[in-house]
Protein backbone atom coordinates (compact mmCIF):
# COMPACT_ATOMS: atom_id res chain seq x y z
CA UNK A 1 0.00 0.00 0.00
CA UNK A 2 3.04 2.46 0.97
CA UNK A 3 4.88 1.89 -2.24
CA UNK A 4 1.19 2.48 -4.12
CA UNK A 5 0.64 5.80 -2.42
CA UNK A 6 4.06 7.09 -2.54
CA UNK A 7 4.51 7.50 -6.52
CA UNK A 8 1.48 9.76 -6.60
CA UNK A 9 2.50 11.84 -3.60
CA UNK A 10 5.80 12.00 -5.48
CA UNK A 11 3.80 13.01 -8.81
CA UNK A 12 2.27 15.77 -7.10
CA UNK A 13 5.28 17.27 -5.47
CA UNK A 14 7.19 16.61 -8.73
CA UNK A 15 4.25 18.60 -10.71
CA UNK A 16 4.28 21.42 -8.04
CA UNK A 17 7.88 21.95 -7.99
CA UNK A 18 7.94 21.92 -12.18
CA UNK A 19 5.83 24.76 -12.19
CA UNK A 20 7.69 26.68 -9.14
CA UNK A 21 10.49 25.97 -10.61
CA UNK A 22 9.60 27.15 -14.33
CA UNK A 23 7.83 30.97 -12.86
CA UNK A 24 10.23 31.78 -10.75
CA UNK A 25 13.84 30.47 -11.80
CA UNK A 26 14.57 31.64 -15.19
CA UNK A 27 14.38 35.50 -13.52
CA UNK A 28 16.19 33.98 -10.42
CA UNK A 29 18.85 32.95 -12.96
CA UNK A 30 18.98 35.78 -15.41
CA UNK A 31 19.59 38.06 -12.93
CA UNK A 32 22.05 36.03 -10.28
CA UNK A 33 23.73 34.07 -12.73
CA UNK A 34 24.34 36.20 -15.54
CA UNK A 35 23.33 39.94 -15.32
CA UNK A 36 25.04 40.78 -11.51
CA UNK A 37 28.51 38.89 -12.85
CA UNK A 38 28.22 40.88 -16.28
CA UNK A 39 27.20 44.25 -14.71
CA UNK A 40 24.54 44.45 -16.66
CA UNK A 41 22.23 45.32 -13.42
CA UNK A 42 23.75 46.20 -10.43
CA UNK A 43 22.62 43.83 -7.58
CA UNK A 44 20.55 44.69 -4.32
CA UNK A 45 22.84 45.72 -1.83
CA UNK A 46 23.22 43.54 1.00
CA UNK A 47 21.18 44.78 3.73
CA UNK A 48 18.21 45.12 1.04
CA UNK A 49 18.79 41.48 0.13
CA UNK A 50 18.94 40.91 4.05
CA UNK A 51 15.72 42.26 4.53
CA UNK A 52 13.63 40.77 1.67
CA UNK A 53 14.25 37.50 2.76
CA UNK A 54 14.51 38.57 6.55
CA UNK A 55 10.57 37.81 7.05
CA UNK A 56 9.49 34.56 8.46
CA UNK A 57 6.93 33.92 5.48
CA UNK A 58 9.41 34.64 3.37
CA UNK A 59 12.23 32.04 4.60
CA UNK A 60 9.00 29.69 4.54
CA UNK A 61 7.96 30.34 0.71
CA UNK A 62 11.77 29.89 -0.10
CA UNK A 63 11.96 26.79 1.77
CA UNK A 64 8.73 25.47 0.07
CA UNK A 65 10.00 26.29 -3.43
CA UNK A 66 13.95 24.92 -2.67
CA UNK A 67 11.77 21.45 -1.30
CA UNK A 68 9.68 21.32 -3.68
CA UNK A 69 12.04 21.82 -7.32
CA UNK A 70 14.15 19.72 -5.45
CA UNK A 71 11.91 16.72 -5.53
CA UNK A 72 10.90 18.28 -9.05
CA UNK A 73 14.41 17.77 -9.99
CA UNK A 74 15.07 14.64 -8.03
CA UNK A 75 12.17 12.85 -9.91
CA UNK A 76 12.99 13.37 -13.10
CA UNK A 77 16.40 12.77 -12.88
CA UNK A 78 15.80 9.05 -11.86
CA UNK A 79 13.03 8.58 -14.50
CA UNK A 80 15.93 9.88 -17.15
CA UNK A 81 18.66 7.35 -15.63
CA UNK A 82 16.12 4.74 -15.67
CA UNK A 83 15.37 5.76 -19.30
CA UNK A 84 18.34 7.19 -20.56
CA UNK A 85 20.79 5.24 -19.52
CA UNK A 86 19.06 2.25 -18.70
CA UNK A 87 19.84 1.30 -15.09
CA UNK A 88 16.70 0.33 -13.81
CA UNK A 89 18.34 -2.57 -12.16
CA UNK A 90 19.96 0.19 -10.01
CA UNK A 91 16.67 1.96 -8.54
CA UNK A 92 16.93 1.63 -4.94
CA UNK A 93 20.75 3.13 -5.47
CA UNK A 94 19.24 5.78 -7.87
CA UNK A 95 16.04 6.47 -5.60
CA UNK A 96 18.23 6.91 -2.67
CA UNK A 97 20.50 9.12 -4.57
CA UNK A 98 18.45 11.36 -6.25
CA UNK A 99 15.67 11.78 -3.54
CA UNK A 100 18.23 11.32 -0.53
CA UNK A 101 20.13 14.12 -1.95
CA UNK A 102 16.51 16.44 -2.42
CA UNK A 103 16.26 15.68 1.16
CA UNK A 104 19.52 16.54 2.55
CA UNK A 105 19.90 19.60 0.43
CA UNK A 106 16.54 20.73 1.45
CA UNK A 107 17.33 20.23 5.11
CA UNK A 108 20.39 22.22 4.27
CA UNK A 109 18.28 25.08 3.21
CA UNK A 110 15.91 25.27 6.56
CA UNK A 111 18.97 25.16 8.38
CA UNK A 112 20.36 28.40 6.20
CA UNK A 113 17.30 29.96 6.22
CA UNK A 114 16.32 29.18 10.02
CA UNK A 115 19.73 31.19 10.75
CA UNK A 116 18.85 34.09 8.52
CA UNK A 117 17.28 36.59 11.10
CA UNK A 118 20.16 35.35 13.30
CA UNK A 119 23.74 35.48 11.52
CA UNK B 1 3.16 -17.68 -22.51
CA UNK B 2 6.90 -19.11 -23.00
CA UNK B 3 8.88 -18.88 -26.16
CA UNK B 4 11.69 -21.45 -27.07
CA UNK B 5 15.07 -20.36 -28.20
CA UNK B 6 14.94 -23.03 -30.89
CA UNK B 7 12.83 -23.21 -33.87
CA UNK B 8 9.96 -25.05 -34.76
CA UNK B 9 7.44 -25.24 -37.24
CA UNK B 10 4.22 -24.21 -34.83
CA UNK B 11 6.24 -21.86 -32.95
CA UNK B 12 9.02 -19.87 -34.49
CA UNK B 13 11.68 -17.75 -32.72
CA UNK B 14 10.50 -14.23 -32.79
CA UNK B 15 13.15 -11.70 -32.93
CA UNK B 16 13.62 -9.37 -30.08
CA UNK B 17 15.60 -6.30 -31.03
CA UNK B 18 17.28 -4.62 -28.15
CA UNK B 19 16.99 -1.26 -28.05
CA UNK B 20 19.98 0.40 -27.54
CA UNK B 21 21.55 2.72 -24.88
CA UNK B 22 21.72 5.40 -27.64
CA UNK B 23 18.27 5.28 -28.42
CA UNK B 24 17.77 9.08 -27.37
CA UNK B 25 20.10 9.93 -29.96
CA UNK B 26 18.17 8.48 -32.94
CA UNK B 27 14.93 10.80 -33.16
CA UNK B 28 15.11 14.66 -32.95
CA UNK B 29 11.78 14.50 -30.41
CA UNK B 30 13.73 11.89 -28.09
CA UNK B 31 16.55 14.07 -28.04
CA UNK B 32 14.29 16.99 -27.03
CA UNK B 33 12.26 15.06 -24.44
CA UNK B 34 16.26 13.60 -22.91
CA UNK B 35 17.41 17.66 -22.91
CA UNK B 36 14.21 18.86 -21.37
CA UNK B 37 14.73 16.04 -18.28
CA UNK B 38 18.10 17.19 -18.22
CA UNK B 39 17.49 20.49 -17.17
CA UNK B 40 16.51 18.90 -13.82
CA UNK B 41 19.99 18.73 -12.84
CA UNK B 42 20.49 22.40 -13.65
CA UNK B 43 17.32 23.26 -11.28
CA UNK B 44 18.55 21.25 -8.73
CA UNK B 45 21.90 23.26 -9.02
CA UNK B 46 20.33 26.71 -9.33
CA UNK B 47 18.39 25.87 -5.76
CA UNK B 48 21.47 25.47 -4.46
CA UNK B 49 23.30 28.21 -5.77
CA UNK B 50 20.46 30.20 -4.38
CA UNK B 51 21.23 28.91 -0.46
CA UNK B 52 24.79 29.75 -1.35
CA UNK B 53 23.49 33.20 -2.11
CA UNK B 54 21.52 32.78 1.74
CA UNK B 55 23.67 31.64 3.37
CA UNK B 56 26.52 34.22 1.86
CA UNK B 57 23.56 36.81 2.78
CA UNK B 58 23.36 35.92 6.52
CA UNK B 59 27.13 35.95 7.13
CA UNK B 60 27.09 39.38 6.47
CA UNK B 61 28.34 42.16 3.44
CA UNK B 62 31.95 40.37 3.00
CA UNK B 63 30.36 37.14 2.31
CA UNK B 64 27.78 38.57 0.11
CA UNK B 65 30.38 40.36 -1.93
CA UNK B 66 32.32 37.39 -2.31
CA UNK B 67 29.87 35.17 -3.79
CA UNK B 68 28.98 37.84 -6.04
CA UNK B 69 32.74 37.92 -7.17
CA UNK B 70 33.13 34.06 -6.93
CA UNK B 71 29.76 34.04 -9.17
CA UNK B 72 31.70 36.47 -11.91
CA UNK B 73 34.35 33.27 -12.42
CA UNK B 74 34.64 31.80 -15.87
CA UNK B 75 33.50 28.51 -14.58
CA UNK B 76 30.69 29.56 -12.61
CA UNK B 77 29.39 32.45 -15.34
CA UNK B 78 29.63 29.35 -17.78
CA UNK B 79 27.63 26.75 -15.67
CA UNK B 80 25.02 29.56 -15.01
CA UNK B 81 24.66 30.37 -18.50
CA UNK B 82 24.15 26.87 -19.43
CA UNK B 83 21.61 27.04 -16.55
CA UNK B 84 19.63 29.76 -17.84
CA UNK B 85 19.16 28.17 -20.86
CA UNK B 86 18.35 24.73 -19.71
CA UNK B 87 15.76 26.54 -17.02
CA UNK B 88 14.01 28.46 -19.70
CA UNK B 89 13.85 25.50 -22.07
CA UNK B 90 12.37 23.76 -18.55
CA UNK B 91 9.70 26.44 -18.41
CA UNK B 92 8.42 27.05 -22.42
CA UNK B 93 8.29 22.90 -22.68
CA UNK B 94 6.29 22.64 -19.02
CA UNK B 95 4.06 25.94 -20.23
CA UNK B 96 3.51 24.47 -23.98
CA UNK B 97 2.53 20.85 -22.31
CA UNK B 98 0.27 22.31 -19.88
CA UNK B 99 -2.70 22.40 -22.17
CA UNK B 100 -2.54 18.91 -22.89
CA UNK B 101 -2.18 18.08 -19.24
CA UNK B 102 -5.61 19.92 -18.10
CA UNK B 103 -9.29 20.49 -19.11
CA UNK B 104 -10.55 23.79 -17.63
CA UNK B 105 -14.39 24.21 -18.56
CA UNK B 106 -16.13 27.22 -18.26
CA UNK B 107 -19.75 26.49 -17.83
CA UNK B 108 -19.65 23.09 -20.40
CA UNK B 109 -17.50 25.00 -22.79
CA UNK B 110 -14.07 23.94 -22.97
CA UNK B 111 -11.54 26.48 -22.35
CA UNK B 112 -9.03 26.65 -25.84
CA UNK B 113 -5.34 25.02 -25.59
CA UNK B 114 -3.83 27.86 -26.22
CA UNK B 115 -5.45 30.39 -23.74
CA UNK B 116 -4.33 28.39 -20.89
CA UNK B 117 -0.73 28.39 -22.75
CA UNK B 118 -1.01 32.16 -23.10
CA UNK B 119 -2.53 32.24 -18.89
CA UNK B 120 0.46 30.42 -17.94
CA UNK B 121 3.11 32.66 -19.87
CA UNK B 122 1.52 35.05 -18.20
CA UNK B 123 1.72 34.40 -14.83
CA UNK B 124 5.49 33.69 -15.87
CA UNK B 125 5.99 37.34 -16.73
CA UNK B 126 4.18 38.58 -13.95
CA UNK B 127 6.10 36.82 -11.52
CA UNK B 128 9.31 37.58 -13.05
CA UNK B 129 8.54 41.24 -13.31
CA UNK B 130 7.44 41.37 -9.93
CA UNK B 131 10.67 39.34 -8.79
CA UNK B 132 13.27 41.75 -11.22
CA UNK B 133 11.39 44.60 -9.50
CA UNK B 134 12.28 43.35 -6.14
CA UNK B 135 16.11 42.31 -6.67
CA UNK B 136 17.40 45.22 -9.03
CA UNK B 137 18.73 48.14 -7.13
CA UNK C 1 7.88 12.57 -61.09
CA UNK C 2 9.11 8.59 -60.96
CA UNK C 3 7.12 5.96 -61.92
CA UNK C 4 8.53 3.57 -59.92
CA UNK C 5 10.16 3.18 -56.42
CA UNK C 6 12.10 1.29 -54.81
CA UNK C 7 10.66 -0.98 -51.66
CA UNK C 8 13.76 -1.60 -49.01
CA UNK C 9 11.66 -4.22 -47.18
CA UNK C 10 12.73 -5.85 -43.88
CA UNK C 11 12.61 -9.86 -43.93
CA UNK C 12 12.79 -11.81 -41.48
CA UNK C 13 12.50 -15.83 -41.66
CA UNK C 14 13.26 -17.49 -38.44
CA UNK C 15 13.42 -21.19 -40.47
CA UNK C 16 16.50 -19.84 -42.35
CA UNK C 17 17.78 -16.78 -40.84
CA UNK C 18 18.76 -15.12 -36.75
CA UNK C 19 18.34 -11.59 -37.66
CA UNK C 20 16.47 -9.21 -40.33
CA UNK C 21 17.51 -8.58 -43.43
CA UNK C 22 16.68 -6.14 -46.24
CA UNK C 23 15.10 -6.91 -49.31
CA UNK C 24 14.74 -4.70 -52.58
CA UNK C 25 11.58 -4.48 -54.51
CA UNK C 26 10.99 -2.01 -57.48
CA UNK C 27 6.93 -1.26 -57.65
CA UNK C 28 5.17 0.95 -59.48
CA UNK C 29 4.67 4.92 -58.10
CA UNK C 30 0.97 6.08 -59.21
CA UNK C 31 0.32 8.92 -57.77
CA UNK C 32 -2.78 7.37 -55.26
CA UNK C 33 -0.62 4.26 -54.26
CA UNK C 34 -0.09 4.39 -50.43
CA UNK C 35 2.52 1.74 -49.10
CA UNK C 36 0.35 -1.09 -48.60
CA UNK C 37 -0.49 -0.84 -52.36
CA UNK C 38 3.24 -1.40 -53.02
CA UNK C 39 3.40 -4.05 -50.69
CA UNK C 40 0.44 -5.93 -52.13
CA UNK C 41 2.17 -5.11 -56.02
CA UNK C 42 5.11 -7.59 -54.27
CA UNK C 43 3.09 -9.86 -53.04
CA UNK C 44 1.08 -10.62 -55.81
CA UNK C 45 3.70 -9.92 -58.47
CA UNK C 46 7.11 -10.33 -57.46
CA UNK C 47 7.19 -12.55 -54.01
CA UNK C 48 4.57 -14.49 -52.63
CA UNK C 49 6.78 -15.05 -49.38
CA UNK C 50 6.53 -11.87 -48.25
CA UNK C 51 4.42 -11.88 -44.72
CA UNK C 52 2.45 -8.61 -43.49
CA UNK C 53 -0.88 -7.79 -41.76
CA UNK C 54 -3.51 -5.48 -43.17
CA UNK C 55 -7.54 -5.55 -43.57
CA UNK C 56 -9.68 -2.53 -44.26
CA UNK C 57 -7.23 -0.56 -46.06
CA UNK C 58 -8.53 3.01 -45.10
CA UNK C 59 -7.51 3.77 -41.81
CA UNK C 60 -10.06 2.21 -39.21
CA UNK C 61 -9.52 -1.28 -38.71
CA UNK C 62 -5.42 -0.77 -37.23
CA UNK C 63 -3.90 -4.02 -39.16
CA UNK C 64 -1.06 -2.40 -41.45
CA UNK C 65 0.42 -0.66 -39.07
CA UNK C 66 4.69 -0.69 -39.79
CA UNK C 67 7.82 1.41 -39.45
CA UNK C 68 8.07 3.43 -42.58
CA UNK C 69 11.56 5.20 -42.67
CA UNK C 70 11.82 5.06 -39.08
CA UNK C 71 8.41 6.26 -38.25
CA UNK C 72 5.12 4.58 -37.14
CA UNK C 73 2.82 4.86 -39.66
CA UNK C 74 -0.36 3.17 -41.18
CA UNK C 75 0.63 1.91 -44.33
CA UNK C 76 -2.37 2.32 -45.96
CA UNK C 77 -2.62 6.28 -45.02
CA UNK C 78 1.23 6.53 -46.27
CA UNK C 79 1.70 7.84 -50.06
CA UNK C 80 4.47 6.49 -52.19
CA UNK C 81 4.88 9.77 -54.12
CA UNK C 82 5.75 11.43 -50.35
CA UNK C 83 9.02 9.30 -50.44
CA UNK C 84 10.03 9.67 -54.00
CA UNK C 85 12.62 9.04 -55.14
CA UNK C 86 12.75 6.43 -52.28
CA UNK C 87 14.00 3.85 -51.52
CA UNK C 88 11.42 3.64 -48.78
CA UNK C 89 12.41 1.50 -45.96
CA UNK C 90 9.29 -0.78 -44.51
CA UNK C 91 10.06 -2.53 -41.54
CA UNK C 92 7.84 -4.32 -38.90
CA UNK C 93 6.52 -1.78 -35.93
CA UNK C 94 9.07 -1.31 -33.10
CA UNK C 95 9.12 -2.27 -29.67
CA UNK C 96 7.21 -5.56 -30.24
CA UNK C 97 8.49 -8.98 -31.21
CA UNK C 98 9.11 -9.77 -34.58
CA UNK C 99 6.87 -13.12 -35.55
CA UNK C 100 7.96 -12.89 -39.75
CA UNK C 101 9.44 -10.29 -42.11
CA UNK C 102 6.42 -7.26 -41.25
CA UNK C 103 4.72 -9.01 -39.03
CA UNK C 104 4.54 -8.39 -34.78
CA UNK C 105 3.46 -9.99 -31.80
CA UNK C 106 0.68 -8.55 -30.34
CA UNK C 107 -0.44 -10.94 -27.40
CA UNK C 108 1.05 -8.22 -24.92
CA UNK C 109 -1.25 -5.34 -26.01
CA UNK C 110 -4.06 -7.28 -26.28
CA UNK C 111 -3.97 -8.33 -22.92
CA UNK C 112 -2.98 -4.95 -21.63
CA UNK C 113 -6.31 -3.65 -23.37
CA UNK C 114 -8.38 -6.37 -21.41
CA UNK C 115 -6.46 -5.52 -17.64
CA UNK C 116 -8.22 -2.15 -17.91
CA UNK C 117 -11.47 -3.34 -18.19
CA UNK C 118 -12.65 -1.94 -20.78
CA UNK C 119 -16.50 -1.90 -20.43
CA UNK C 120 -19.07 0.06 -18.55
CA UNK C 121 -18.86 -1.44 -15.08
CA UNK C 122 -21.91 -0.22 -12.79
CA UNK C 123 -23.13 -0.82 -9.26
CA UNK C 124 -26.55 -1.88 -10.23
CA UNK C 125 -27.89 -2.43 -13.87
CA UNK C 126 -30.88 -0.28 -14.42
CA UNK C 127 -33.43 -2.63 -15.84
CA UNK C 128 -35.06 -2.25 -18.99
CA UNK C 129 -37.87 -1.24 -18.46
CA UNK C 130 -36.82 1.82 -17.26
CA UNK C 131 -35.15 2.74 -20.73
CA UNK C 132 -31.82 4.17 -22.08
CA UNK C 133 -29.38 5.77 -20.49
CA UNK C 134 -29.28 9.45 -21.56
CA UNK C 135 -26.05 11.35 -21.99
CA UNK C 136 -25.79 15.23 -23.41
CA UNK C 137 -23.55 15.98 -26.25
CA UNK C 138 -21.42 17.13 -24.11
CA UNK C 139 -20.84 14.68 -21.63
CA UNK C 140 -20.32 12.26 -25.19
CA UNK C 141 -17.56 15.18 -25.71
CA UNK C 142 -15.62 14.44 -22.98
CA UNK C 143 -14.44 10.85 -23.47
CA UNK C 144 -15.31 10.75 -27.28
CA UNK C 145 -11.68 11.46 -28.23
CA UNK C 146 -10.76 8.55 -26.34
CA UNK C 147 -13.29 6.51 -27.66
CA UNK C 148 -11.66 6.96 -31.35
CA UNK C 149 -8.23 4.11 -31.43
CA UNK C 150 -8.41 1.93 -33.19
CA UNK C 151 -5.52 -0.17 -31.60
CA UNK C 152 -2.81 0.38 -34.48
CA UNK C 153 -0.57 0.04 -31.81
CA UNK C 154 1.68 3.03 -33.36
CA UNK C 155 1.68 4.74 -30.12
CA UNK C 156 3.24 1.53 -28.64
CA UNK C 157 5.97 1.57 -31.44
CA UNK C 158 6.79 5.12 -30.56
CA UNK C 159 6.98 5.24 -26.62
CA UNK C 160 10.11 4.89 -25.64
CA UNK C 161 9.41 4.05 -22.12
CA UNK C 162 7.39 0.85 -23.40
CA UNK C 163 10.31 0.07 -25.68
CA UNK C 164 12.47 0.31 -22.54
CA UNK C 165 10.22 -1.66 -20.73
CA UNK C 166 7.59 -4.15 -22.13
CA UNK C 167 5.44 -4.51 -18.76
CA UNK C 168 4.25 -0.88 -19.01
CA UNK C 169 0.77 -0.60 -19.80
CA UNK C 170 1.35 2.19 -22.34
CA UNK C 171 -0.56 4.73 -24.00
CA UNK C 172 -3.84 3.13 -25.46
CA UNK C 173 -4.77 0.84 -23.00
CA UNK C 174 -4.46 4.17 -20.30
CA UNK C 175 -6.87 5.91 -23.03
CA UNK C 176 -9.13 3.28 -23.09
CA UNK C 177 -9.34 3.10 -19.28
CA UNK C 178 -10.10 6.94 -19.59
CA UNK C 179 -12.71 6.94 -22.29
CA UNK C 180 -14.67 4.40 -19.89
CA UNK C 181 -13.88 6.46 -17.05
CA UNK C 182 -15.03 9.80 -18.59
CA UNK C 183 -18.59 8.33 -19.69
CA UNK C 184 -21.20 9.20 -17.67
CA UNK C 185 -22.65 5.74 -17.33
CA UNK C 186 -19.27 4.27 -15.97
CA UNK C 187 -19.02 3.97 -12.41
CA UNK C 188 -15.79 1.73 -12.43
CA UNK C 189 -12.97 4.23 -12.08
CA UNK C 190 -12.08 2.74 -8.59
CA UNK C 191 -11.75 -0.64 -10.39
CA UNK C 192 -9.82 0.39 -12.85
CA UNK C 193 -7.55 2.51 -11.10
CA UNK C 194 -5.77 -0.32 -9.18
CA UNK C 195 -4.60 -1.48 -12.38
CA UNK C 196 -3.55 1.66 -13.51
CA UNK C 197 -1.89 2.91 -10.38
CA UNK C 198 0.81 0.13 -10.41
CA UNK C 199 4.27 1.58 -11.24
CA UNK C 200 4.36 0.11 -14.52
CA UNK C 201 0.81 1.97 -14.86
CA UNK C 202 0.46 5.56 -15.33
CA UNK C 203 3.60 6.62 -13.14
CA UNK C 204 6.03 4.88 -15.79
CA UNK C 205 4.99 7.69 -18.16
CA UNK C 206 7.17 10.56 -18.32
CA UNK C 207 5.13 12.67 -20.98
CA UNK C 208 7.15 12.19 -24.09
CA UNK C 209 4.51 12.75 -26.11
CA UNK C 210 5.24 10.48 -29.37
CA UNK C 211 2.31 9.01 -28.97
CA UNK C 212 0.05 11.69 -29.23
CA UNK C 213 2.45 12.75 -32.21
CA UNK C 214 2.14 9.42 -34.55
CA UNK C 215 -1.79 8.52 -33.25
CA UNK C 216 -3.59 8.35 -37.01
CA UNK C 217 -6.84 9.46 -34.88
CA UNK C 218 -5.75 12.36 -32.95
CA UNK C 219 -6.71 10.70 -29.75
CA UNK C 220 -4.11 12.11 -27.49
CA UNK C 221 -3.49 9.51 -25.24
CA UNK C 222 -0.17 11.45 -23.52
CA UNK C 223 -2.97 14.20 -22.67
CA UNK C 224 -5.23 11.23 -21.59
CA UNK C 225 -2.12 9.88 -19.26
CA UNK C 226 -1.57 13.21 -17.73
CA UNK C 227 -5.26 13.96 -16.93
CA UNK C 228 -5.72 10.78 -15.16
CA UNK C 229 -2.04 11.07 -13.47
CA UNK C 230 -3.20 14.17 -11.27
CA UNK C 231 -6.46 12.41 -10.88
CA UNK C 232 -5.39 8.85 -9.60
CA UNK C 233 -2.57 10.82 -7.73
CA UNK C 234 -5.65 12.41 -5.27
CA UNK C 235 -7.49 9.40 -5.46
CA UNK C 236 -4.61 7.31 -4.28
CA UNK C 237 -4.02 9.81 -1.29
CA UNK C 238 -7.11 10.99 -0.17
CA UNK C 239 -7.48 6.82 0.10
CA UNK C 240 -4.35 6.53 1.71
CA UNK C 241 -5.78 9.10 4.50
CA UNK C 242 -9.37 7.68 4.49
CA UNK C 243 -9.46 4.26 3.68
CA UNK C 244 -13.08 3.53 2.61
CA UNK C 245 -13.62 -0.33 4.68
CA UNK C 246 -13.10 -2.86 1.61
CA UNK C 247 -11.36 -2.12 -1.59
Amino acid sequence: MARQTIEPLLWIMFSAGGVLAALFLPILVLLFGVAYPFGWVAPPAHDRLLSLIAHPLTRLGVFAFCLLSLIHGAHRLRYTLYDGLQIKHLNEVINAMCYGGAIATSIWGAYLLWNVASP
Amino acid sequence: MSVRSDYTLHHPRWLRVRVSTYWWLRRGSYLAFILREFSSVFVAWFVVYLLLVVRAVTQGPVSYDELLRWSATPIVLVVNLVTLLFVVYHAVTWFNLAPQAMVVKVGATRVPGFLIALSNYAAWVVVSAALAWLLVS
Amino acid sequence: MADRITLRVARYRPEIESAATWQDYEVPCPKDWVILDGLNYVKDRIDGTLSYRWSCRMGICGSCGMTVNGEPRLTCATFLRDYAPGPVRVEPLRNFPVIRDLVVEIGDFMRKLAKVKPWIIRAVEKPLSEGEYRQTPDELQDYKQFSMCINCMLCYAACPIYGLDPKFIGPAAIALAQRYNLDTRDEGSSARLEVLSEHEGIWGCTFVGECTRVCPKNVDPAGAIQRYKLQAALESVKSFFMPRGAA
